[in-house]
Formats: C-alpha cells, sequence, structure tokens
C-alpha cells in the first residue's frame, strides 16, 4: 500500500492487535502507518500486486470493454448480523460492477479510521474483508489509509473501487427496460435493512433476520450464460426495491405494474416493517438484484436463479408497462392499486 | 402474519365490495368521511378506492395529528431544540414539518440542535435518566391514543424525581374537532360538503370509547362507525354506513369490537384526567381556533410542563395563501383542487401539512394515488 515500501521493518514491538487503538500516527506516513500496514493489511489482503509494495497496481490490459465503480461505506453500526463493514464494502462494489453483467477483476479500498478506534475492531472488519475477496476471488490490490480526530469520524469508513471486465455482446443498463418486459427479484426483500434497524440503540428488537450482504457476480453469470440478453440489472440497495424501480423507469421512460402478492418478504420482515411503520419496499438490500429481461426470456432466468444458492427464493414480481409518468405502480393484495413512489427524505415512522 | 393477513384477505374484500355494490343505491351519491389519517393511509396503501362504485365518495378528515399541529408549535418546538444543552424528544413524523421559513427539527437538528427521534414517551424518560446534566423536552403530540403514554411518563418522572424532564403538550381530541367539522357553515348552513356519515376512529375509540360519538349521531343525525385500521375493517364499514342510510338509521355503530368497549379504556381515561386538563381553546392547522378540543399539563404537575419552564410564547403562523390544507381538512376540497398540490407542494418540499405525514391526505394521495388522473371525487367551493 501506499508509501509502505520506503521503510524497512525494524518495530520494536509489534502490532497491540488485542488491545490497541488508531492513532494519528497510524496516519502520518511514517514507522506506525508502515507497521500498520504491514501486519494488518497486507497480512490479511495478501496477493502479488500488494507484496511489490507500490503506491499502485500494474495489471494487463483487457480486451473489449471494462466497468468501473465505487462505493463509500459509513453504515452503523459496524457489525451486524450476518456481516460487517469489511464484507459489505467488498460486496457493494463487486455487486456493482457485476450488475453491468461484468466479471470483476481488481478492487482497491480506502480507509479513513478514527483516532481510537480498538485494532482487534479494525483487524476483525479487516479479515472479513480478506474473506469476502477470497471468497468471490476478486483480490484488493492497492489502497489507501488515513486517520482522523477522535470526533471527526464514526469509527471507520471504507471507499472501495472495483473494475471489471465485460463479455462481448452484454449491454445492461437502465435504460433498457421496455414495455412488456418482466421483473425479477432474486430473493426475500428488506433483510439487511432490518438486521441493521434491530440493533439501532433506540430501536434494539430481537430478530433472527440476518443481512443479506452477498457477492452477487457469480449469480449474475449464471443467469447471462442462459439469458445475455437481460436488458437491466440493479442491486437495490438504499431505498430499497421501489426506489431503484423508480430510478430504472425513469431512464428507460416506461412504467411498472408491481403484484403485491408476489413480493418475496420473510414474515419477520414484515413483522418488524409492521410495528416500526415502515415499509419493506423502501428497506435495504445488499446482497438482492433486481434483473428486468423480454418475457421470452423470464422463465429460463428465472430457474437458472432459482437453482443458484443466491437465488433459491427468486420470483417474477411484476412487469415494465407503457406509461409516459413514469409511475411504478403496484396491485395489492387486496385488489386495489397504489403508487409505489420514490421515498422522500428519511423513511419515518408514523405516529399511530 | 397472524391476526392481520386475515384483516387483508383479497377475497374477502371482493365480496364485501360486490355486497357494497349491489346495496348503494346508484340513484344517490354517498360521502362518507374518514376522520383518522390511520384510514387515509390504509384507503390509499391498500388502493380501496378501486373496489368501490363510483358513487361511494371518500372525504379525508382532519384526523392526523402531525397535519393539525399548527405552524407556531413547530415553532416553539424548534426554538426549543435550539436552546445550548437541551434534548429535544420527537416522534419521528413531527421531524420533517417545515415552518414558514423552511426551517424544520430535522434541518435545525443538522445545524447543531440535539433533536431525537424516539418511538415512545418512555424512550424520552429513558434519555432524561441518562442525561442529567441535559434538559430533556418531550414533543409530545397526537390524539387520545398517545395521550395516555404520556400522562405515564410524567408520572414517571416525578416518581424517578426528574428535574431536568419536561413535556411540551400538544395533545387534541378527537370529538371537538369533528363537532368542529359537522358546526362548520359549509356543512351545517351551505350544503357545501355533503357528509352522509363517519368512520370512527380505531385506535382513540380503544381509549375513549364508542359513547363519546353518541352526540354527533343524535344531535347531527350523522351514523358513525368505529372501524379499525386495516382494509377489511374500513370495507366493512363503509357497506354498513351505506346500510344505516339506505334505511334512514343515524346510530353509532362498532366494527372495531376486537378492541373497542363502549366505555373504551377507564385506566387510561382517569390517568389523562389526573395529568391534564382542557384547554379553553386550541389552533388546530386548517381549522382556526377550536374550543375545549386540547389539553394541557395541570397545575399540580406544572414542574413537568415544558411551556411554564421555557415560559413558551403563543406564536401564530398563517399557512401560505395559495395552500388549501384547510379546505381539504374540512372536507371542503380534495388535494387535487388545490393549485400548488404536486408542483409547489410534493413531499420533498412540503408546503401545507397534509403533505408532510404519509397519513396527510395530500402525501397519500401523491404518493399511493397519483396514478388516477380524473380525481375520484370533487366538490367546489364557490
Amino acid at each position: 500500500m501506499s508509501s509502505a515500501g520506503k521503510i524497512r521493518p525494524g518495530y520494536t514491538r509489534s502490532l497491540d492487535l488485542k488491545n490497541g487503538c488508531v492513532e494519528m500516527a497510524h496516519g502520518s506516513g511514517g514507522r506506525a502507518m508502515a507497521q500498520l500496514i504491514d501486519q494488518l493489511f497486507l497480512a490479511a489482503f495478501d496477493n502479488e500486486f500488494l507484496r511489490k509494495m507500490n503506491d499502485q497496481a500494474c495489471f494487463q490490459s483487457f480486451n473489449g470493454r471494462m466497468a468501473m465503480s465505487t462505493d463509500s461505506h459509513v453504515v452503523t453500526p459496524l457489525f451486524f448480523p450476518g456481516g460487517n463493514i469489511g464484507s459489505l464494502s467488498v460486496h457493494g462494489t463487486i455487486n456493482d460492477i457485476a450488475m453491468s453483467g461484468a466479471k470483476p477483476c481488481y478492487l482497491a479500498a480506502s480507509f479513513i479510521l478514527e483516532e481510537g478506534f480498538p485494532l482487534a475492531d479494525l483487524k476483525r472488519i479487516v479479515d472479513s474483508m480478506a474473506q469476502a475477496a477470497q471468497a468471490a476471488q476478486v483480490p484488493i490490490v492497492t489502497g489507501d489509509t488515513k486517520v482522523v480526530e477522535k470526533g471527526s469520524g464514526d469509527g471507520v469508513f471504507i471507499t472501495t473501487t472495483g473494475i471489471g471486465t465485460v463479455p462481448d455482446g452484454i449491454n445492461i443498463s437502465g435504460e433498457n427496460a421496455r414495455p412488456g418486459d418482466k421483473i425479477l427479484v432474486s430473493g426475500t426483500l428488506g433483510d439487511h435493512g432490518i438486521a441493521i434497524l434491530s440493533l439501532r440503540e433506540n430501536l434494539s428488537f430481537h430478530t433472527s433476520i440476518q443481512s443479506d450482504t452477498a457477492a452477487l457476480h457469480d449469480l449474475v453469470a449464471c443467469m447471462i450464460a442462459v439469458a445475455p440478453n437481460i436488458h437491466v440489472l440493479r442491486d437495490p440497495t438504499r431505498g430499497g426495491i421501489a426506489t431503484t424501480l423508480n430510478e430504472i423507469a425513469l431512464q428507460s421512460s416506461v412504467g411498472m405494474m408491481l403484484y403485491e402478492n408476489k413480493l418475496p418478504i420473510r414474515e419477520p420482515v414484515s413483522a418488524a416493517c409492521e410495528f416500526l411503520g415502515l415499509d419493506p419496499l423502501y428497506i435495504a438490500n445488499e446482497g438482492k438484484l433486481v434483473a428486468i429481461c423480454a418475457p421470452a426470456d423470464a422463465g429460463k432466468l428465472l430457474r437458472a436463479m432459482q437453482v443458484h444458492p443466491l437465488g433459491e427464493n427468486a420470483a417474477l414480481i411484476g412487469e415494465v408497462i407503457e406509461d409516459t409518468h413514469c409511475f411504478v405502480q403496484m396491485q395489492t393484495r387486496f385488489g386495489g392499486k397504489r403508487v409505489v413512489d420514490w421515498l422522500s427524505g428519511e423513511q419515518l415512522p408514523r405516529i399511530c | 402474519m397472524k391476526y392481520i393477513d386475515e384483516f387483508r384477505d383479497g377475497d374477502l374484500a371482493q365480496k364485501i365490495a360486490a355486497n357494497i355494490a349491489s346495496e348503494a343505491d346508484p340513484r344517490r351519491n354517498y360521502h362518507l368521511m374518514e376522520f383518522c389519517g390511520g384510514h387515509t393511509h390504509a384507503i390509499s396503501r391498500y388502493g380501496i378506492v378501486d373496489l368501490l362504485p363510483d358513487n361511494v365518495h371518500m372525504i379525508h378528515g382532519p384526523g392526523c395529528p402531525v397535519c393539525v399541529l399548527p405552524v407556531g408549535r413547530v415553532e416553539n418546538a424548534i426554538q426549543l431544540a435550539r436552546i445550548p444543552g437541551l434534548i429535544l424528544c420527537s416522534y419521528g413524523d413531527m421531524l420533517r414539518i417545515p415552518t414558514a421559513n423552511g426551517m424544520s427539527l430535522l434541518k435545525a437538528k443538522a445545524q447543531g440542535a440535539d433533536v431525537r427521534m424516539v418511538y415512545s414517551s418512555a424512550d424520552a424518560v429513558k434519555i432524561a435518566q441518562e442525561n442529567p446534566q441535559h434538559q430533556v423536552v418531550f414533543f409530545a403530540i397526537g390524539f387520545e391514543t398517545t395521550t395516555p403514554p404520556t400522562a405515564v411518563a410524567i408520572k414517571q418522572a416525578q416518581a424517578l424525581g426528574l428535574n431536568n424532564f419536561t413535556v411540551f403538550c400538544n395533545h387534541v381530541l378527537t370529538p371537538s374537532a369533528i363537532s368542529h367539522i359537522l358546526q362548520s357553515p359549509e356543512v351545517r348552513q351551505l350544503g357545501l360538503v355533503p357528509l352522509d356519515g363517519f368512520i370512527g376512529p380505531a385506535h382513540v375509540s380503544t381509549v375513549i370509547g364508542s359513547q363519546p360519538y353518541e352526540y354527533f349521531a343524535e344531535e347531527f343525525q350523522k351514523p358513525v362507525v368505529i372501524a379499525g385500521f386495516e382494509p377489511l375493517d374500513v370495507m366493512q364499514a363503509i357497506l354498513m354506513l351505506i346500510r344505516q342510510i339506505n334505511e334512514g338509521r343515524a346510530e353509532v355503530e362498532n366494527e372495531f369490537t376486537r378492541a373497542v368497549l363502549p366505555t373504551g379504556n377507564i385506566k387510561a381515561q382517569l390517568l389523562v384526567a389526573e395529568v391534564f386538563e382542557l384547554r379553553r381553546t386550541f389552533e388546530w392547522r386548517g381549522l382556526g381556533l377550536v374550543p375545549y378540543s386540547a389539553l394541557k399539563i395541570k397545575s399540580d404537575y406544572a414542574d413537568f410542563d415544558a411551556e411554564q419552564r421555557f415560559q413558551i410564547p403563543v406564536v401564530s403562523i398563517a399557512d401560505n395563501k395559495a395552500c388549501e390544507c384547510g379546505a381539504i381538512l374540512r372536507g371542503v376540497k380534495q388535494p387535487q383542487d388545490c393549485k400548488i398540490f404536486g408542483t409547489a407542494c410534493t413531499p420533498e418540499n412540503p408546503i401545507g401539512s397534509c403533505m408532510v405525514s404519509s397519513e396527510g391526505a395530500c402525501a397519500a394521495y401523491y404518493s399511493y394515488g397519483r396514478f388516477r388522473e380524473k380525481p375520484h371525487a370533487t366538490m367546489k367551493e364557490n
């Protein structure tokens, strides 16, 4: 990582990963920073690019189209059922790359650490990033570390940037939805957001729900193998599926009609939303995708999703319709219709 | 979800819809007001209007506590929140309400005020316990449903000897607002607002019971059906109202028997009577000054009254002139009749109160019902 190669290891004491804390010196470019990089980041992320200790990673260029994306992670709390900010930051960027149909190749990771943050927690986070990157087979090849004074951060902020290659003939984009297309989702909605909410200080309720944080590129590869002409892919993260579909509707100048009775939502998630006065359609997901495809592709695409471990609850949830207003609507289970609007501001619970 | 899905059953809804369609007399119109924001929300969220014949019109009443709170009181809360070291605790809905200059509790928070969103009055007491060096004010709003928990919080604070906890009381009363609407010239004399019946409050009625509505049914000859907030409750209540209207009856009926007793929750009523007393008058957004329509903290509990401790002034701020919230809250106009609905006034930039909370008529129409190009029912104000 940056500037690490300039100083030879010769530390009097090794990093105290049990009881130590992040200090301003860990970001100041001196021996302490070199030690942090060497004993924590390099030890966890180890690969041929990092080992060269340069300020950048050099690799062979690819033929054809490439995809690039960056994503900052500021989640509170840092640790939650099913993952932590580390695994989330790896999955988030891999998914953003994968939603173009691309195969993610390399990641960069940038850390902003708050003075006083326990090194033991940082190690848990870094280890979980390393595991996530290894499981996804997408190495973290370069990175950066900065330390801010206590009170200027919230423990750890992580920005990851990814780069990937788009297979020939794949053209997946938010502007490609056409009236008549089918809308599919890869699994249950709202799991991540409810797992996080359940830990928030002023709510804290018990739930068995785990965050769904996962890297979706392998699922995408399986989907493209059976239906290379998928029109749109997107991961419904912040703002949930409602926001994602509204974005796509606007980009493609179409409307959408969802069927409430087809939406896969776990009962504990609906129950939590019910008593918190929230709508699961607006709750974040971190391991789900929405796919929009021609009607002829829908059946085989759904089957391909359902045989993949990350798509076993996949469902066809609606279709694209003509609508100059670009409204996303829903046929309610009750038999009526309603608009599924953009989220305005933060989703705030209702009083009664 | 058990005990919830049963009340959202689509097949049963179709059966009730068929009954409504066959029993509603095609030669007349039915104008039914749902008083509560909770009902408005259910009607919009489940698309209930799609299941009703064209001659059954739903009019959205003023029963959203966030919507009817006058801007002056929001301004008071913002001023409180800006007192250095003070922690203002509020229900989530209130945070976004804008004042005349576009300020809100959320914006005040962004500028450094310590505003905390709480789910219950008990959370505010806990915050006061944990922060003995800070003044903690609970911004209490709501109808009869949220009043008993506020009374409990005050009693708890007293028992704990908390001297840093006060309540900014804005609790209002449902029956006075209904009377006010029924007595308004538009309804009584001019006949501008045809009102054939009321869907009575759900949660409010669990506290006050069904008896307080007997007066309206009798005095104004309007049928009232108390209904739960689930969509099947609303459908059933509409059917019951249509039957009463067809038979020329004006009675109080209770659809929400699983939760509402004729006498309500006596314990909660006694608690409220112990801690609160009637205000001579209180301003409602959209309705103006309504006599004996709100509660204040009794002098016995003055130590817990933020209005006393912080000498909160009476601030009256007029609504934007173009805003039709007043007429909409009284049932005189529909959201689509307002010139700024969906143009200058949207959930992102709410100008009027009805656009702020998802229980407000305008926000419900905007968020859930915009696909309806033609308003289902329109009324003109001359």
